[in-house]
């Protein structure tokens, strides 16, 4: 159970000021080193959906969920360590390109199902969407040509199947 | 640092229409007379505070809500003391009012120890005008900001229409569910600004907050199985079972099942101290016998209780041979620091109310035995069975107390040796009739808290049990006493140290008394200050006399008790040690003889 490994937990939270910062607090105080934190609008009004990835045992996933879900404006926490997901990272990679090396980025490109979204005389921009794996096995290939810039949205994840984490949140509030 | 709830329609949804609510027509306020319109509505009759600025308009409309008593505070720590003190005696949700800037820092130290205690509180603080927000402007400060850590929820509220339904989520989060602080920042503009409200109870909905839950059938049964099975059980009663008012539930379930009690410090009373099933308190100040059954027990059965670090000692090597039940109403309590086999989350009234009509009945004789064999020679130890050989020691004056008062008063402690000393003599028959600062252990807290405790239960006898250095740290609420014309008893155990610190600098630092004396000023002067009356007892013989004075004055009293400087508290379990590991009281010495000369060499 002490075993570390890559935890993620999703949160729907009350789409308001402040909320984000009463949970970075909460990672805080105990010290947290977060992989990648998302929080984005949902299709449900009022709720924002936040994907939290970190370095932990399951224990301590187990209580940064029940400390998560103590907090007035998180309306529900799971922790989908364990389930099986989609997930997916996106990153915008802007690498230095000239003449002479484009069309070796390119082909790299290809391989990776990289996408073009960019492109000048001196650099250009790829798209990247999949895992975390697929952007650790580009990065190093792209490395020797000159990585001038990156940035990644952080994981976010689905569960598969028909189950919806917004609906499990809003069917207890119509029940009451 | 939200405002409430735009999230979701706030009107019930169909078929879920709170019957009991009246509805008053609706009335044009400025948010100033919201606020105390509010607290009137939410039944508060006293209020701690001091006023400033931000929170002027405020403080201008007091006097047209004459139900409400605001007692003018000497320092804003002590309102929000005030506060909790009231809290912790009536478990009613205390309140505490502060101007901005210094006035809402000044809070910070008591709502952290209502936090640690999980006391409902909820205070409120004036903030410059929302367009001066986050402009540094004169007594600005960021309170929800800092105390986002240290309370349960807090708030911003910018604007008048705001007020009536932030502050009535406000009280219905301090008291629901796991108990604690919740904060209300106003704006000056909200204050002064009108609104118009449609007055309602019906009852507060929180989407994301459902404080009510209770375990699975399966989870009972479990718990029903190791009850069954256990040889050697042991009941830990912590402050859940005061908060949740479970001591009738926690006689029967005892009566049912056999099971020795033993206490937390915020559990004393919860369980009577003079039944025979109650064992006293563990920890690291905890009775030996205790501490030592616990290491032996093969079934505890912990009810609201959180383990903490000063119960358990070290925790690789607590209870090892014991299955774990946890009943507790906060669900991150459960396997925080001990790993549990069954977690009973809920209401601890509720979940033994639900268990009792099903356990068996049981007898643990040969557990009882061995229990009362660990005691040992404990009773030889105590020092309560010592000669004072002339001197007093603060352990007579509290056991003393404790007789004189049949163990009826209500008392309020402050932190340090004499904390522990009172939860050792003074037997608590009853809930809420000990008040001390235990998961923050905050110096100062005893004054302030006895006063909130005061206006509380207006009828009861209250002690103040307080050390000389704590009772320098918000000694100037005797101003309030006298102000107030509060009737209160305090008694210094006066050791001229830090006690506490001098002891552990005694045990662990080789003696070396670094800033642990503390000189004080006459106490029974600065109470002849302030118009009350001041004692001073210095031997055993003249305690009862000091008590009666005391009872018998009309103002408060404080009886300067001078006792020894060195003594220290046993048995004490070091820090990081194993809980059966504890450093005893010393086997009494013979009687000093008087032939001896005084400064005898080679000693
Ligand atoms: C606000 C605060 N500061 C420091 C401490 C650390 N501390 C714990 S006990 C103690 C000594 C208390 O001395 P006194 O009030 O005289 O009580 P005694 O131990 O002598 O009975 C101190 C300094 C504390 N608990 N609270
Ligand atoms: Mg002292």
């Amino acid at each position: 159970m002490t075993n570390t490994l890559r935890q993620t937990i999703v949160a729907q939270l009350e789409d308001k000021p402040g909320v984000l910062n009463r949970v970075t607090s909460l990672l805080r105080r105990r010290n947290y080193n977060i992989i990648s934190l998302n929080v984005g609008r949902t299709h449900e009004p009022g709720i924002s959906r936040m994907t939290l990835v970190l370095e932990g045992s399951d224990d301590e996933a187990g209580r940064i969920t029940a400390n998560l879900y103590k907090l007035v404006n998180v309306l529900s926490v799971q922790n989908l360590t364990h389930t099986q997901n989609v997930s997916r990272d996106l990153s915008l990679i802007k690498v230095r390109a000239t003449a002479a090396t484009r069309s070796a980025i390119l082909e790299l490109a290809e391989v990776f199902r990289a996408r073009v979204v960019d492109l000048g005389s001196e650099a250009l921009t790829l798209e990247v969407t999949g895992s975390q794996e697929k952007l650790d096995g580009l990065l190093p290939m792209l490395e020797p040509f000159g990585l001038l810039e990156m940035v990644q949205t952080g994981t976010v994840v689905m569960r598969r199947g028909p189950t919806s984490l917004v609906s499990q949140t809003l069917r207890p509030l119509a029940a009451e | 640092m939200t405002t409430a709830s735009p999230y979701l329609s706030p009107t019930p949804p169909a078929g879920a229409a709170p019957s009991s609510a009246t509805e008053t027509p609706s009335e044009t306020l400025t948010g100033s007379e919201l606020i105390w319109a509010t607290l009137a509505r939410e039944g508060v009759d006293t209020v701690f505070g001091y006023p400033g600025g931000a929170i002027m308009p405020t403080y201008d409309m007091l006097p047209r809500y004459p139900s409400i008593r605001h007692i003018l505070v000497r320092h804003e720590q002590c309102a929000a003391h005030m506060a909790d003190g009231y809290a912790r005696a009536s478990g009613r949700v205390g309140v505490a009012i502060a101007t901005s800037g210094p006035g809402a820092t000044n809070l910070v130290t008591a709502i952290a120890t209502a936090m640690m205690d999980s006391i409902p509180m909820v205070c409120i603080t004036g903030q410059v005008p929302s367009a001066l927000l986050g402009s540094d402007a004169f007594q600005e400060i960021d309170i929800t900001g800092i105390t986002l850590p240290i309370t349960k929820h807090n708030y911003l509220v910018t604007r008048a229409e705001d007020i009536v339904p932030t502050l009535r989520e406000a009280f219905y989060v301090a008291r629901s569910g796991r108990p604690g602080p919740v904060l209300v920042d106003i704006t000056k503009d909200a204050q002064q600004a009108q609104a118009t409200v449609t007055w309602s109870d019906a009852p507060v909905r929180l989407p994301g907050y459902r404080p009510e839950r209770g375990p699975l059938v399966k989870e009972l049964e479990q718990a029903l199985t190791l009850l069954q099975h256990a040889q050697r059980p042991l009941i830990l009663a912590g402050h859940g079972v005061v908060e949740s008012a479970a001591t009738s539930a926690l006689l029967e379930f005892v009566r049912r099942t056999d099971i020795p009690v033993a206490c937390t410090l915020l559990g004393l009373g919860g369980f009577p101290a003079s039944h025979e099933h109650n064992l006293g308190m563990m920890g690291m100040h905890g009775e030996a016998w205790v501490n030592q059954a616990i290491q032996e027990a093969d079934l505890l059965v912990a009810v609201g209780m959180r383990f903490d670090d000063r119960v358990t000692g070290n925790v690789k090597n607590y209870a090892k041979g014991a299955k774990k039940i946890h009943i507790e109403l906060d669900p991150a309590e459960i396997n925080k620091v001990v790993k549990v086999d069954v977690a009973l989350v809920g209401d601890a009234r509720a979940i033994l109310s639900q268990l009792n009509p099903h356990v068996t009945e049981t007898h643990h004789p040969a557990w009882r035995a061995r229990i009362d064999q660990l005691k040992g020679d404990a009773a030889v130890r105590d020092i309560k069975s010592l000669p004072d050989y002339g001197k007093l020691y603060a352990p007579h004056v509290i056991h003393d107390l404790w007789q004189l008062t049949e163990g009826k008063a209500l008392i309020v402690t402050d932190v340090g040796q004499h904390q522990m000393w009172e939860a050792q003599y003074y037997k608590h028959d009853y809930p809420r009739k000990l008040l001390t600062s235990g998961g923050l252990g905050t110096m100062g807290f005893a004054l302030p808290a006895a006063i909130g405790a005061r206006f509380a239960c207006p009828g009861e006898e209250i002690w103040v049990i307080c050390g000389d250095g704590g009772f320098q740290m918000t000694a100037a609420e005797l101003s309030t006493c006298a102000q107030e014309n509060i009737k209160l008893n305090i008694a210094i155990i006066n050791n001229g140290f830090l006690g506490m610190v001098r002891q552990w600098q005694q045990m662990f630092y080789d003696r070396r008394y670094v800033a642990t004396p503390i000189k004080s000023p006459d106490f029974v002067k600065l109470a002849e200050a302030h118009e009350l009356l001041g004692l001073r007892v210095t031997r055993r013989s003249e305690i009862a006399d000091a008590v009666a004075a005391a009872r018998a004055s009309a103002v408060t009293t404080l009886v300067d008790f001078r006792v020894d400087a060195e003594d220290s508290v046993y048995p004490m379990v070091p820090a990081g040690a194993n809980l059966d590991e504890m450093i005893r009281r010393p086997l009494p010495e013979p009687p000093p003889t008087t032939s001896k000369p005084e400064t005898g060499a080679g000693q």
